[in-house]
Parts: structure tokens; C-alpha cells; sequence
């Protein structure tokens, strides 16, 4: 089945794909985002492969990793054949700037829900979706969750109808003047009456 | 006309919202909101060690906690090339399989609720309380057991494991035959069921419908038989398929597959070798405690694992598994530091909840609920 598949991406592709990875048994092509609509119809047409599944789509941000320069965002589409049992998967590097790639809607109903959670919490834009609008967080949540530099912390998530509240302002000074620091690991801890 | 069905209403299963356009009755369009229930488990995921994502797993779906644990270790044992002992396999095939008729026994509990046949929900879920007793002997917890870990298992089973899954095994059979007695062939459960929220196989294969979703369109896929996992190449057992894909066939195979389930658990019971109950990876698979107690090296081995973890190589693996609601997947990418760089979950609630339009609109707004119900979703997985 592997040597079917890198077959057919030779023959109709050639110039598509940027590199063949193959990890743990499984295989992953990398390919220019351009191609990526004519791929995936060609692989739901093509009558011996028949890869009629999307099952699913998901992205990476690379932010610092040291082949970022390659494209920071990584969109993932995991396909599969029912026929062969097989499932493999296509790879696009993004740019930091603007990211932006063709929807597979038109071909898979199922990319539908995947894309729209991706722009969501990734941020990455899909050409000619029919309703690309957020899925799982709050319409009013700024930011970008799953991208490496949306931090993970105690802070108060922004949304637009607190930006300009005052306790971030004052949380920040809190942080800055070291208040939980002078000698209590938080207020009312036992080692605090030690100083 | 515009009405909101949920997100607090009990059929919805949890805290989903479906606007619907109504004509009169008729569903014109649906749409289904989601997130009140997103907690960022995928996000979580990516700032906790190896070890410590395990316990955030079972908090996705929570009807089918060790589904989601054995979804996690498999791919992490995928990306480190643990092999685990064949003992292992065989627990972790008999409690995922308990954990699939758990799961089912809430679903036609709540689904039979939805559609008026309430004493269902009492009968459920006096027979989910037997797989509950297996659960809190294995990890000490009735919901969130968190039993299986990477490489193996948490502990040793239970020295009563055998006949607590025997009082399941002795149970079960009559039980199923009482729920067919009282749903199968009654006009009110068929009426509300059949020809309802039906979906055709081409249409369930393009929209990523799994699990019985999918198998009650008569399409099948069933990644235990398609790409078999965790030692399920050894069991015998039938994929019931359906052939209407309407919510009465998703009914009769997920009996069915109750019925598959215990066939598997009995042949696991019988067929359970002997050994270990967790690999020895050193440096990477916890050790067993009493070598942490005598030991030095697995002392110093048990330290650095909690405090600093395993380092996996860079690359990524992608894990499926047949959860009871469908095909779950844990994409889990390695940067090649002590946490994964992304975890990503397939949530198959969430897929199988996208394709609720295209089964409810032109049919009735109670039909809604009826295949709702039928798809089988659980909110925090779908959110995660």
C-alpha cells in the first residue's frame, strides 16, 4: 500500500510533495499547500485507493523550534481508506504570517466541524469555507489558545468585555511588587509568622 | 419559527444547544452550539509530563474513562516502542470492553428516557453499578479510575477481579434480554425509532461518522477488526451491522455489541496469562513498588521518571482505538522534550455530533431528541 501511494503522488504530483516521512510505520507527505484541494479530490476519486475518510484534522504551531523557518503552523490531514484499511497522512507547512489554506469542504462534509475548530484555536484561515466561524471558545475570547505563545497561566483570560478592567491592571502591579513573595508562600501559609 | 433546544435541557445529554428553524414541526435547519463544556485538555496536555497527562484523559469522556487511558498509552507506547506483557493486553482488552458496556448501559438508559420509556434508566443503571464494582477495585475510584499507565497497568488486579467480572458476566445475558423485552418489540419505541434521523452509508462515511453511527449505516469499520490493537487479533467476536441507519438499527447494534463485549470479556477471563503487569522499560516505565522499596537503581529510576520523565524521539504517532462512541485517536507530536508538543484527541462524539443537521432536518422536532440520543454523544468529550 505504501509503494501504491508514493506511486500515485510520483505519477500525478511530482512536483507537490516536498518530502516523504515515515515514523513508527506510519507515512506522511509533505506537500505544497497549493496542490492540497487536487490531491485530496484525486485521492477521494481515484477508483483502486479510494480514500473516502477524512478522519481528522489537527495543527501544530513550531514557534522556536529550530525548523521554523519551514513554515510555523503545521495543518495535518489524516485520511483513510476503508477499503485498504489504511491510513496515512498529508502535512502543510504555514507561514507565521497570514495562514491561509484551501477547505476541503467541498469534498468531505467532515472537514466542516475540523477546520472551524482549527481556526478556532489555531488561527488558521480556510479558503472557501461556507461558515468559518468559532466552535469551541467564546466569541469574545481574543487570542488564539493552542498557539505556543498564548500562555498557560493563573491569569484571567481577556475577553473583550474585561480589557479594560482594572484588575489586570492591578494584578500586574500586585505580581510586580512581589506582595506574596516577603517571606509567606501565599497569605495565611504557616511560614509566614516565621519572619 | 426559532427555538433553542438546550443547553440545559436533560435529552441534550449534557450542555449542548441546537437552534432550530421550524415549519410548524418540521426541523427546516439545525445547528448545533457547542463549547460551553471546552476546558483545554488539548492545551493542558502540553505543559504536563507523559506520565501526568493520563489522569486529564479520563476527563473527556467520563461514561468511558478507560477507553480514553488506553487511547493515550497506546500511542506514547507507540512513540517510545514499548512492548507491553501479553498479560497486560488481556486486562486492558477485559476492562475497556466492561468500560464499552458501561457506556452503552447509560446510553440506553438516557435514550430510552429521552423517548418516554423511563423505568429503562433505573434497569441500566443498576447493572452499571457491577462494572462500577470491578472499576473501584481495580483503581480504587468508581468513575475517573486512571488505572492503566504507560507500559502496563497501575496495579496488580484485584485479588476478588475474577469474581466481581463473573457477577457481570452471570448478569448481563438476562439483563439484555429484559431491556429487548422491553424496547425491541414495544410499538411506542419502535414508532419513535424507526425510519427516524436516518442517514445513508455514503453520506455517514463523508461526514467521519463512527462506531455504531457509522456500523448502523451498514458500513464496516471497526478499527478492533480493521487495524486491530492491544492483542485483539486473539479474540473472536461479529461486527453487527445495520442496514437502514435510522436510530432503531443504532439501537440493535449496540445491543448486539453488549452481547460481542462479553463474549470478548469471557474469552479474556479464561485466556488471562501470567506475568508482569507492567513492562520493564527502565527509565521510562515506572517500576513495580517493592523494587522502589529494595532497590536502589529502581528507586533512583521511580525518582527521575516522576520528577524529570522520558524523553521520547522527535516525530509523531497517531493512535485510533474503538471507543464505544466511535473511532478515538491520539495524535501526539514529540519535540523531543520530557512533554508532548501538541496532543491532539479525535474526539469521535464530536465528529458523529456534526453530522446531527444532515440527519434531523426535514423530520420532527421530537425526532431531534430521538437521534440525539441515537448518536450518542457525551458534552466533554465533544468540547474536551
Amino acid at each position: 500500500m505504501e509503494e501504491k501511494l508514493k506511486e500515485f503522488f510520483e505519477k500525478n504530483f511530482s512536483g507537490a510533495v516536498l518530502r516523504v516521512d515515515e515514523f513508527r510505520g506510519q507515512l506522511s507527505f509533505y506537500i505544497r499547500k497549493e496542490f492540497l484541494l487536487d490531491i485530496c479530490k484525486a485521492l477521494f476519486d481515484d477508483q483502486d485507493l479510494e480514500f473516502r475518510f477524512l478522519s481528522d484534522i489537527c495543527s501544530l504551531d513550531w514557534l522556536n523550534a529550530p525548523d521554523e523557518d519551514e513554515g510555523r503552523f503545521e495543518v495535518i490531514y489524516n485520511l483513510y481508506s476503508l477499503k485498504h484499511k489504511f491510513r496515512f497522512f498529508i502535512k502543510v507547512r504555514l507561514p507565521a504570517d497570514n495562514p491561509e489554506i484551501d477547505s476541503l469542504t467541498s469534498i468531505w462534509c467532515a472537514a466542516d466541524w475540523l477546520e472551524r475548530e482549527v481556526f478556532d484555536l489555531m488561527g488558521i484561515t480556510f479558503d472557501g469555507h461556507p461558515n468559518l466561524v468559532k466552535i469551541l471558545t467564546p466569541d469574545d475570547l481574543e487570542g488564539f489558545p493552542l498557539r505556543k505563545d498564548f500562555s498557560l497561566t493563573y491569569e484571567m483570560p481577556r475577553f473583550s468585555h474585561n480589557k479594560n478592567e482594572n484588575r489586570f491592571k492591578e494584578r500586574n502591579r500586585r505580581t510586580e511588587n512581589h506582595e506574596y513573595q516577603s517571606g509567606a508562600a501565599a497569605p495565611g501559609h504557616p511560614r509566614g509568622f516565621a519572619r | 419559527m426559532n427555538i433553542n433546544l438546550g443547553p440545559q435541557h436533560p435529552a441534550t445529554h449534557g450542555v449542548l444547544r441546537v437552534e432550530l428553524e421550524l415549519d410548524g414541526e418540521t426541523v427546516i435547519k439545525a445547528t448545533p452550539h457547542i463549547g460551553y463544556l471546552h476546558t483545554g485538555i488539548e492545551k493542558t496536555a502540553e505543559s504536563k509530563l507523559y506520565y501526568k497527562v493520563i489522569p486529564t484523559t479520563d476527563r473527556m469522556d467520563y461514561l468511558a474513562p478507560m477507553s480514553n487511558n488506553l487511547g493515550y498509552c497506546l500511542a506514547v507506547e507507540k512513540l517510545m516502542e514499548i512492548e507491553v506483557p501479553p498479560k497486560v493486553k488481556f486486562a486492558r482488552v477485559l476492562l475497556t470492553e466492561l468500560t464499552r458496556i458501561k457506556s452503552h448501559l447509560v446510553w440506553i438508559g438516557t435514550h430510552a428516557l429521552d423517548i418516554g420509556a423511563m423505568s429503562m434508566m433505573l434497569y441500566a443503571f443498576r447493572e452499571r453499578e457491577l462494572i462500577i464494582d470491578v472499576y473501584e477495585a481495580c483503581g480504587g475510584q468508581r468513575m475517573m479510575s486512571t488505572y492503566f499507565r504507560i507500559g502496563g497497568l497501575a496495579d496488580e488486579l484485584p485479588p476478588d477481579f475474577n469474581e466481581k467480572v463473573e457477577k457481570v458476566l452471570k448478569r448481563m445475558p438476562d439483563a439484555l434480554v429484559d431491556y429487548e423485552r422491553l424496547l425491541t418489540d414495544n410499538r411506542i419505541f419502535r414508532n419513535r425509532t424507526i425510519d427516524v434521523g436516518k442517514i445513508s452509508a455514503d453520506d455517514a462515511i463523508n461526514y467521519g461518522l463512527t462506531g455504531p453511527s457509522l456500523r448502523g449505516s451498514g458500513v464496516n469499520y471497526d478499527v478492533r477488526k480493521a487495524n486491530p490493537y492491544s492483542g485483539y487479533e486473539q479474540f473472536e467476536f461479529d461486527i453487527p451491522l445495520g442496514a437502514n441507519g435510522d436510530v432503531y438499527d443504532r439501537y440493535i447494534i449496540r445491543l448486539e455489541e453488549m452481547r460481542q463485549s462479553l463474549r470478548i470479556i469471557r474469552q479474556a477471563l479464561d485466556g488471562m496469562p501470567e506475568g508482569p503487569f507492567r513492562a520493564r522499560v527502565p527509565g521510562v516505565v515506572l517500576p513495580p513498588k517493592e523494587d522502589v522499596m529494595f532497590k536502589m537503581e529502581s528507586l533512583i529510576f521511580h525518582f527521575k521518571i516522576i520528577t524529570e520523565g522520558f524523553k521520547p524521539p522527535k516525530g509523531a504517532v497517531y493512535q485510533a482505538i474503538e471507543a464505544p462512541k466511535g473511532e478515538l485517536g491520539y495524535y501526539i507530536s514529540s519535540d523531543g522534550t520530557n512533554k508532548p508538543h501538541r496532543m491532539r484527541v479525535r474526539p469521535p462524539s464530536f465528529v458523529n455530533l456534526s453530522a446531527l443537521p444532515k440527519m434531523v432536518e426535514g423530520g420532527l422536532v421530537a425526532d431531534v431528541i430521538a437521534a440525539i440520543g441515537s448518536i450518542d454523544i457525551v458534552l466533554g468529550e465533544v468540547d474536551r
